[in-house]
């Protein structure tokens, strides 16, 4: 196993290299000079700019900009943002605000999601089930965008359950509303995925055999049905953390979550090639070990699965 | 499960049956409305007896068998008569009273020792939760007493596994432990080795026979062979279309069937069955009873030339056991043998035995280590990529699994289609004409062209397998368990077909089957394997009536019902 793992992680290298320079080359083709949009309306001051392009090594060639980027990772000195503060700094900002909104997403989606599927699944064609079945095909139909303003206005503007938008501070309280947003449409998901399965196993001839055996429905259910049935649910949720860390752009527009999908957003627009760099970097570091976090957690609920040999 | 014959004739009225169905009625809700699944079906079993039902699939046995222990699929209920355990009506018992009997008085054996273990739990922590809700101690020490009980060596250790880790013997060994556990005075056995091979078959119902008559436990066995129900139950159910047609002692209920049914099933019983295939091609004749066609038969066998022979070949596999080290596991090991034109010649052994391993060398799917297959006088190793593709031409499988080997997205008519269309044969008008030909042959109507494999019965599919392999007119079919999976009848329908064919278009067989009774009905020579090689050899009759190697007369003897004669005098 610790093999695997250590496999695991020096696959990381490559992926890291690839990402980093795909997004590097991605901004550097950017149109338009970035130092330029700085003076904004106000006439370019051509010493200030020169000095500047400098400074970001924008007067490099893309090779060069690339390596001594890398180098300034490695130096774990990142170098800064535009508005001049460390873009160490901005990470450690945006990234717990993030992190916070997508495992609270991630927490909603997995309760409800399993929960909610269960039920639909072990009553398959009642009532329950198929008005869940209706109401998730509804979730998955619309756009977040649509459904973030819905939620912000009723609950949080005329019912005031919420507050709409969200503090600097991004509480856990403040993010309620954004998670639920955020998690909705993996929420769907998680719940057709958790019936489709449970439906599936119900059928199985273990779980005829354990109810043979004398069990309880509650613990057939709980121990043949739900384990089992968890399998592939685990695996969406896994890839899902990663998804959700970095496809929160949307969500933290409309609440104006101060995280990462609003930094990098701005970056974008900004063209802060290094600032764009290091977010989608830390955010595809997170994908890696989300992924590899759930074949680990696929083999502990599988038993079948080895990955020794 | 004791010596037959001695049923209690007097003591019946005296003692309480243990589980008396009367009248029962099951119906199942479909899209198409209820559907009766069972009708009038009786059955009595006494105290420690052993009642066997036996039909072929769809008959009801297995549903009649799960309405005891109140096991329907959640679209089936008892829409009349009763069940009654021990004196208790339990057709419409509440589900809290079934949890009550399951286990400790009424036990399940289930069928597929493959499907029936959660694989996500140890064999131990199943064991365990069944004691655990009868109620009886639930030690480690109890588990392990239970499984090794059970006949399962090594117990403790082997408690701490996986269902994966088991072999299937093991796991069916670990369900018996599981459905024993709580000491049930009834155990539901619903067709619990027919997912075994022959020898571990007999290992595991002499152990449950054993268990049984020690606990005095009493059984009621769904099977479809009617050769392993005589030998195993003192009393016989017959059913046929969700009815018993017949009922009554083992013996007797064999020698003197009285329902057609059951003389069909008797008849064609492949345990019970002599050589009546056989026998036929031998005196030239196609009785009418074997689905034979009318027409003339065109005899085959004066071209006695070998057009397979197989020298010494060995097959290596490398085990991959940690970083970078393998072991060798030799899968088939020297192994000679050669099948004459227009015969059949059948290698037989059980699972691991390499069998499957020699058909794909000799399909050409897979590279021999060492050794030659000459087919039609050339080394077929030698064969360059187009020599391969004309050579698949004249060497066509048919596999076991009819429902693994079709493709579910294609109709019938493409399936069967799809070699001439790869070799190029014909225009579109001849294929067509071709596939009514080949559906013809195999005895499937022509509308069966538009159908999908899903919408066809096993028996049916795997005449599509047939046809399919017959389309490109090849000289030598190799048949891998092709009949393995399928229900006696339609196992002799499949049989017949496959002799007939041989007879009218001269083809070769190799039939590889893990099932002797098969065997007989259709090879003329045998070759016996046995962990890679190749244990004896000869005529069908020779190895049959007098077997020289010690693991042949045990695949012998484990045949189901091989001890029982059938003398046509008693009948």
């Amino acid at each position: 196993m610790s093999t695997y793992i250590l496999k695991r992680f020096l696959q990381l290298i490559p992926v890291f290299l690839g990402a980093t320079l795909l997004v590097y080359f991605l901004v550097f083709s950017l149109p338009g000079d970035p130092i330029v949009a700085l003076f904004g309306d106000k006439p370019v001051n051509e010493a200030v700019a020169a000095k500047l392009r400098i400074q970001y090594h924008l007067d490099q060639p893309f090779w060069m900009q690339y390596l001594l980027y890398l180098k300034s990772i490695f130096t774990f000195d990142l170098g800064q943002d535009f508005s001049g503060r460390p873009i160490a700094a901005v990470l450690g900002e945006v990234f717990p605000v993030t992190a916070r909104l997508a495992v609270m997403a991630l927490v909603f989606e997995a309760v409800f999601g399993i929960i909610f599927g269960l039920i639909a699944g072990l009553r398959k064609g009642k009532f329950f089930d198929a008005t869940v079945l209706v109401a998730s095909l509804i979730v998955i139909g619309i756009p977040i965008f649509v459904l973030g303003f819905l939620l912000q206005f009723t609950i949080g503007v005329q019912l005031g359950w919420a507050k709409p938008t969200v503090s600097s501070a991004a509480t856990v309280q403040d993010l309620i509303l954004p998670a639920i947003v955020l998690g909705l449409g993996s929420f769907a998901y998680v719940l057709r995925l958790t019936r489709t399965s449970v439906i599936e196993n119900m059928s199985a001839d273990y779980v005829r055999t354990a109810t043979a055996k004398g069990l309880s429905r509650f613990r057939v259910v709980r121990v043949h049905i739900l384990r089992n049935s968890l399998i592939p649910v685990i695996t969406f949720l896994g890839a899902d953390l990663g998804a959700l860390m970095g496809g929160a752009i949307v969500t933290e527009g409309i609440f104006n979550v101060p995280g990462v999908g609003n930094r990098l957003y701005r970056a974008v627009l900004s063209g802060e090639g290094p600032t764009v760099v290091s977010i989608v970097t830390v955010l595809v570091l997170i994908y890696c070990l989300s992924n590899l976090l759930v074949d680990l957690l696929y083999a502990w609920l599988d038993p079948r699965i080895r990955y020794d040999s | 499960m004791n010596a037959p014959v001695e049923i209690h004739e007097e003591g019946a009225s005296a003692r309480r049956p243990l589980l008396e169905i009367r009248d029962l009625a099951i119906s199942f809700k479909t899209s198409g409305g209820e559907v009766n699944a069972v009708r009038n079906a009786h059955l009595t079993v006494m105290p420690g007896e052993t009642v066997a039902i036996v039909g072929e699939s769809g008959s009801g046995k297995s549903t009649t068998a799960l309405a005891a222990i109140g096991l329907l699929p959640s679209n089936g209920r008892v829409s009349g008569g009763q069940i009654l355990f021990d004196g208790e009506d339990i057709s419409h018992a509440s589900e809290k009273r079934m949890i009550e009997l399951r286990g400790n008085s009424i036990g399940m054996v289930p069928q597929d020792p493959m499907s029936n273990l959660n694989p996500v739990w140890k064999i131990g922590y199943q064991v365990r939760e069944t004691l655990k809700a009868n109620g009886l101690p639930d030690s480690a020490d109890d588990v392990a007493k239970v499984l090794s009980e059970a006949g399962l060596p090594d117990a403790a250790r082997r408690a701490k596994q996986y269902p994966h880790e088991f072999s299937g013997g093991m796991r069916q060994r670990a369900l018996i432990a599981i459905g024993l556990s709580c000491q049930p005075r009834l155990l539901i056995a619903d067709e619990p080795t027919s997912a075994l091979d022959v020898t571990v078959q007999r290992q595991i119902l002499d152990h449950l026979d054993k268990m049984t008559t020690e606990l005095g436990t009493a059984v009621l066995l769904i099977t479809h062979d009617l050769g392993l129900a005589a030998e195993r139950a003192d009393k016989v159910v017959v059913m046929y279309r969700g009815q018993v047609v017949e009922a009554g002692p083992s013996l007797e209920l064999l020698q003197n069937p009285q329902h057609p049914y059951t003389k069909r099933l008797v008849a064609s019983a492949p345990s019970l069955a002599s050589r009546r295939i056989q026998a036929a091609k031998e005196l030239g004749i196609e009785s009418e009873d074997l689905l034979a066609p009318d027409e003339d038969v065109v005899v085959a066998s004066s071209m006695p030339d070998e057009v397979l022979q197989i020298e010494n070949l060995r097959k290596v596999f490398k085990l991959r056991s940690g970083l970078g080290r393998s072991t060798d596991f030799t899968a088939v090991d020297d192994v000679s043998f050669s099948v004459k034109r227009g015969t059949t010649t059948a290698i037989v052994g059980e699972s691991g035995s390499g069998k499957s391993t020699v058909a794909q060398m000799v399909l050409n799917l897979l590279a021999p280590t060492s050794g030659k297959i000459i087919f039609d006088g050339v080394d077929t190793s030698t064969l360059n990529s187009k020599e391969i593709f004309a050579f698949r031409r004249r060497v066509q499988p048919i596999f076991q699994d009819p429902y693994g080997s079709l493709d579910p997205m294609y109709n019938i008519f493409r399936t069967i289609e799809e070699p001439l269309r790869t070799h190029k044969i014909g225009d579109k008008a001849s294929r067509e004409k071709k596939v009514r030909e080949l559906l013809d042959q195999v005895a499937l109507p022509q509308s069966t062209m538009q159908r999908y494999p899903n919408e066809l019965s096993g028996g049916q599919r795997q005449r599509v397998a047939i046809a399919r392999a017959l389309a490109l007119d090849p000289e030598v079919i190799i048949c891998d368990e092709a009949v393995s999976a399928l229900d006696v009848l339609v196992q002799a329908q499949v049989l017949n077909l496959l002799a007939e064919l041989q007879s009218r278009l001269g083809l070769t067989y190799l039939f590889i089957t893990h099932d002797l009774a098969v065997v007989r009905q259709i090879a003329d020579h045998v070759c016996v394997m046995e962990r890679g090689k190749l244990v004896e050899t000869g005529s069908t009759d020779d190895v049959f009536d007098s077997p020289q190697q010690e693991y042949t007369k045990a695949l012998l003897n484990a045949i189901p019902g091989a001890g029982l004669m059938l003398p046509p005098e008693v009948a």
